[in-house]
């Protein structure tokens, strides 16, 4: 879509840009280009190199155009929080941030003490607009952050261990004591989902429609909200977690187990994609960049770890703690310990990230998420006490885009942009790694089995080189003509014979022999499994 | 301490009135639009669905005339008129927008085979059977409602008679010359009741007359002896011939004119005789007419056909013309219809509005990147196809699959060169001459 739709502008916008304005923008224009060109030297029909060869010069032009028109296209500028003299970032108090910020913005952070209905979790729409409340206790409330309306608070006298949004704010899924249910912005139920057992923790893919828990017994549930569909009920085999976490690159879903271990999950895959020994020890916090290069893991053995998950490479391992974590739309990654906030940056982007900010609650606030609000610079908290929010600057993304995520969206928007993505509905075999691979082609395989021909050339050469072996001259009729022969003869099929032995292990790998089934005792053979 | 936030005040971001437009606001950042690869290829194969559910390609059939339609002419001054002659004698002028004949031209004794207009719209040229060649006054039917216009007839301006019977008739682009085709080739001038040139070369009958429209004095005829004949007016006697042995294999021959000894491109998909084609204003796609009951049409270089048209009650189609604006495609069948067709099956009739049509340039951008992908392949390639052209085509198939292979045996068991290898385009050509 976006880049046929910037073609378009190329054509208008192209006029006014002058030849010495064009290199200036390189470096922003590679952001559109989303990655190089493709190497057409390699090509040999020149008629295919010459219609790639256009289709990236307009690609070139459009990523140019995309450059130039983020000056008219993208009003506000990003938030930032700079030291002067000796002072440093992470010293810098809320109180002294709210003194300096415009009044919209002091509105935003707050402490919403809730003391009874215990510790809670939230989660907001994907353009940041709303914000769902669960208390441990039952206690579920929806709050518009622009208006800080209340729009529903209702209570469903049952533990409450996740909330989350589905595709937009008419409806939500909250994690309850036996199973998930879908609620309406009213508060009305809208479905229980009995399949899924008891969840831990829940998960929406907003561009598949799917629904994801782990329960109890470490189940993996995929269910298409807008179908209704079991689209996948996997078994982990790793025991209970709650560290369930979504890539927002590719929404492959990935688990956090007691093991240490980090597994990837798409929903038409039995196994996991990925295993990864991340930790020693249970993993407690996972998070993912939005860039989908980038993953943050916390683990109990004090460590956070950054990794490459393009290569599944530690980057960086650092000693701190964190109970749970999240990127934000800029990149700073914020961390919860106990009840003190940690914000942490990339000052230059080579993924060494340090200290930005720092914030702590009242003591013995027990911090259970943090979670960035979308294209606004807050950090929303939830607590053993409530909900907080504070500011942290340069953490959103300051221009929304109406046709992704519109804060200020209207009813009819709302509407149509339902009809849309629901048309534009991703199936679930389109989550995969590199979700860049759709449309393209398989490379073909490196390794190519020799073929018979070859394989008779080379047996040829090696009876050839057998044979052109010369002996020693030895005395006493060892070296008669027909000794001679015979040796040659034996070194000869001694050459086929280990040529053979070694092209036979090649070509059939050794197939698992069935092990004949060890008759069991009498007393223990009601326990073996039934034939069918 | 330098601090900001962002903040956006709710009045910048909402309109101000209700009659105003809803403010939009684009960020073309990669990292915002996650998998955009399956969202585009969600769309690609959607918008491939959506076109197979709006092709109708059907608009419209036009009846009046009592015996089958054998030719057909368009106006090249008026975009909604087309002439069709038929087998009775009959010539009708019709008002493609109302469906209507607005025009009769009575006069032929026999069959109709050959109408042309001049490039200024002001003459019709008829000929036939009969030995005569007629021309008419088109009738300026602009200001004449058509309602009263039904029965309206026209009287020639002049009657040839000539010698034998005519085939086919074009008329010169841009001059005042027009060829007739039969046991000759005729060069005739309006004002002059007897043929100005004549060019004959070999026996056998010409089928069919064309101008060349970017060489106002070439054309080329095709004659029942299999050969294709290019012709100079500038010149005594005719330019070069062309024989081919592919009397009626349903297969449509492209040439590049400078070039006869191979076809540019063999298209191929009918199941029977291809009985007219017709190139669409833009030279980029023709249509053809065949004897199996269907119109197809082709890309200029597409080797199979891109669209297929049929109704049940089409028979034969004996002539098919492009509208002058490459929108609608007019076949004449033996069933005595004209029927008007879409050259796009699923394309949207009327004004489109801007952002319609960008949506619609969109969605076909989408296509064309994903075209390659099976299921999007599969859905764009589909055609319901009537039961007795759907087994002939496979009988064809079978049959030409059994040749090749028997080609390839007799190569196999044959001294190495001896059978070099022809490539279709040459195959059915038997001889260039001068």
């Amino acid at each position: 879509m976006v880049v046929r739709r910037e073609n378009m502008e190329t054509e208008n916008i192209n006029i006014g840009i002058k030849q010495e304005n064009l290199e200036e923008l390189d470096p922003k224009a590679k952001k559109y280009l989303r990655g190089d060109g493709a190497n057409l030297e390699v090509l040999r029909d020149k008629r295919l190199k010459g219609q790639l060869s256009v289709k990236e010069k307009l690609y070139g032009q459009s990523a140019k155009a995309a450059a130039m028109a983020e000056k008219w296209l993208l009003p506000t500028e990003h938030g930032y929080l700079e030291a002067e003299g000796l002072e440093k970032t992470w010293r810098i108090k809320q109180e002294t941030i709210l003194q300096e910020v415009d009044i919209i913005s002091s509105r935003k952070p707050f402490d919403m003490v809730l003391k009874d209905l215990g510790p809670y979790r939230f989660d907001y729409t994907l353009s940041g607009r709303y914000m769902l409340v669960g208390g441990r206790k039952g206690h579920l409330a929806m709050i518009d952050m622009i208006t800080m309306d209340l729009i529903k608070e209702f209570q469903v006298r049952e533990t409450v261990r996740d909330v989350v949004f589905l595709h937009n704010e008419q409806f939500f899924a909250v994690a309850q004591k036996r199973y998930p249910y879908i609620y309406n912005r009213h508060g009305t139920e809208i479905h229980c989902l009995k399949e899924h057992g008891a969840p831990l923790k829940l998960q929406f893919l907003d561009k598949q429609f799917l629904l994801v828990s782990i329960n109890k017994f470490g189940q993996l549930h995929y269910q298409d909200v807008s179908t209704g569909e079991i689209v996948g009920n996997y078994r982990t085999g790793l025991g209970r977690t709650d560290v369930m976490e979504t890539n927002p690159y590719n929404a492959i879903i990935s688990l956090g187990h007691a093991g240490g271990k980090v597994t990837m999950w798409k929903p038409t895959n039995p196994k996991p994609l990925v295993t990864m020994l991340c930790h020693h020890g249970p993993i407690t916090a996972l998070a993912f960049h939005y860039n989908g290069h980038l993953m943050a893991t916390a683990g109990i053995d004090r460590k956070i770890k950054l990794w490459d998950i393009r290569k599944f490479q530690v980057l960086r391992s650092y000693s701190s703690y964190a109970q749970s974590m999240d990127f934000s739309q800029k990149g700073l990654l914020a961390l919860s310990n106990g009840s003190q906030v940690q914000i942490w940056r990339d000052p230059v982007g080579s993924h060494d990230y340090g200290r930005y900010m720092n914030h702590s609650m009242v003591k013995g606030y027990q911090i259970g998420k943090v979670c960035f609000r979308p294209y606004e610079d807050v950090l929303g908290i939830g607590h053993s006490m409530g909900i907080s929010s504070i500011l942290v600057p340069g953490s959103g993304e300051p221009n929304f885009d109406s046709w992704v995520a519109n804060p200020y969206e209207t009813k009819k928007q709302r509407r149509e942009k339902e009809v849309h993505s629901l048309l534009d509905k991703l199936q679930p075999e389109t989550i995969m790694l590199d979700p860049s691979k759709i449309g393209t082609v398989r490379p073909p395989r490196k390794k190519v089995r020799p073929s018979k021909k070859e394989v008779e050339a080379e047996l040829d050469e090696t009876v050839q080189k057998a044979k052109s072996v010369t002996f020693k001259n030895k005395t006493k009729g060892r070296s008669k003509p027909s000794k001679k022969a015979k040796k040659k003869e034996e070194v000869v099929l001694n050459a086929k014979r280990s040529f053979r032995e070694l092209h036979q292990v090649e070509e059939r790998p050794l197939k698992k022999q069935k092990v004949d089934e060890v008759e069991l005792p009498k007393s223990l053979q009601r326990f073996a499994r039934k034939k069918l | 301490m330098k601090v900001k936030i962002i903040s956006r005040s709710t009045d910048d971001f909402t309109r101000e009135r209700s009659q105003d437009l809803q403010k939009v606001f684009r960020n073309y950042d990669p990292n915002l639009r996650s998998q955009e690869r399956g969202v585009e290829y969600t769309r690609a194969l959607n918008a491939a669905k959506l076109e197979k559910i709006f092709a109708r390609p059907f608009v419209g059939a036009m009846d009046g005339h009592i015996d089958a339609v054998s030719c057909m002419a368009k106006n090249p001054n008026h975009l909604k008129g087309i002439f069709s002659g038929s087998m009775d004698g009959d010539i009708r002028l019709w008002d493609l927008a109302n469906r209507r004949t607005v025009c009769q031209f009575p006069g032929h004794q026999g069959a109709v085979r050959g109408l042309t207009v001049s490039t200024d719209g002001q003459t019709l040229v008829s000929c036939g059977t009969d030995c005569t060649v007629r021309l008419w006054n088109v009738p300026d039917y602009r200001n004449k409602s058509s309602s009263d216009s039904a029965g309206n007839a026209a009287v020639p301006i002049a009657v040839y008679v000539w010698k034998h019977a005519f085939w086919g008739v074009d008329h010169q682009w841009g001059g005042n010359l027009f060829a007739t085709g039969g046991a000759q080739v005729d060069i005739w001038d309006h004002d002059r009741s007897e043929p100005v040139n004549t060019f004959k070369w070999g026996n056998d009958t010409v089928m069919a007359v064309r101008f060349n429209p970017g060489e106002p004095d070439l054309f080329a005829t095709s004659s029942s002896d299999r050969s294709i004949i290019l012709f100079d007016l500038r010149m005594s006697s005719p330019a070069r011939k062309l024989i081919m042995k592919a009397n009626e294999d349903t297969n449509c021959y492209s040439y590049d004119a400078r070039k006869l000894d191979e076809a540019k491109c063999v298209h191929s998909d009918h199941v029977s005789a291809v009985m007219d084609v017709d190139y669409s204003p833009t030279g980029r796609e023709f249509v053809t007419g065949s004897y199996d009951r269907t119109v197809r049409i082709f890309n200029y270089n597409g080797d199979h056909s891109k669209e297929i048209y049929h109704t049940k009650r089409m028979q034969r189609v004996f002539c098919v013309k492009y509208s002058c604006d490459g929108t609608y495609v007019i076949s004449g069948s033996d069933d005595t219809n004209l029927r008007l067709w879409k050259a796009k099956a699923s394309e949207q009739l009327g004004v489109l509005l801007p952002r319609e049509r960008r949506k619609q340039e969109y969605l076909d951008a989408v296509k064309d990147r994903y075209k390659h992908l099976p299921e999007v392949k599969r859905i764009v390639r589909h055609r319901h196809l009537p039961k007795p052209i759907y087994k002939a085509a496979t009988l064809r198939r079978t049959m030409i699959e059994a040749e090749r292979r028997k080609d390839q045996r007799r190569r196999a068991h044959s001294a190495p060169g001896s059978m070099p290898v022809k490539p279709f385009r040459k195959r059915r050509i038997i001889k260039e001459e001068e």
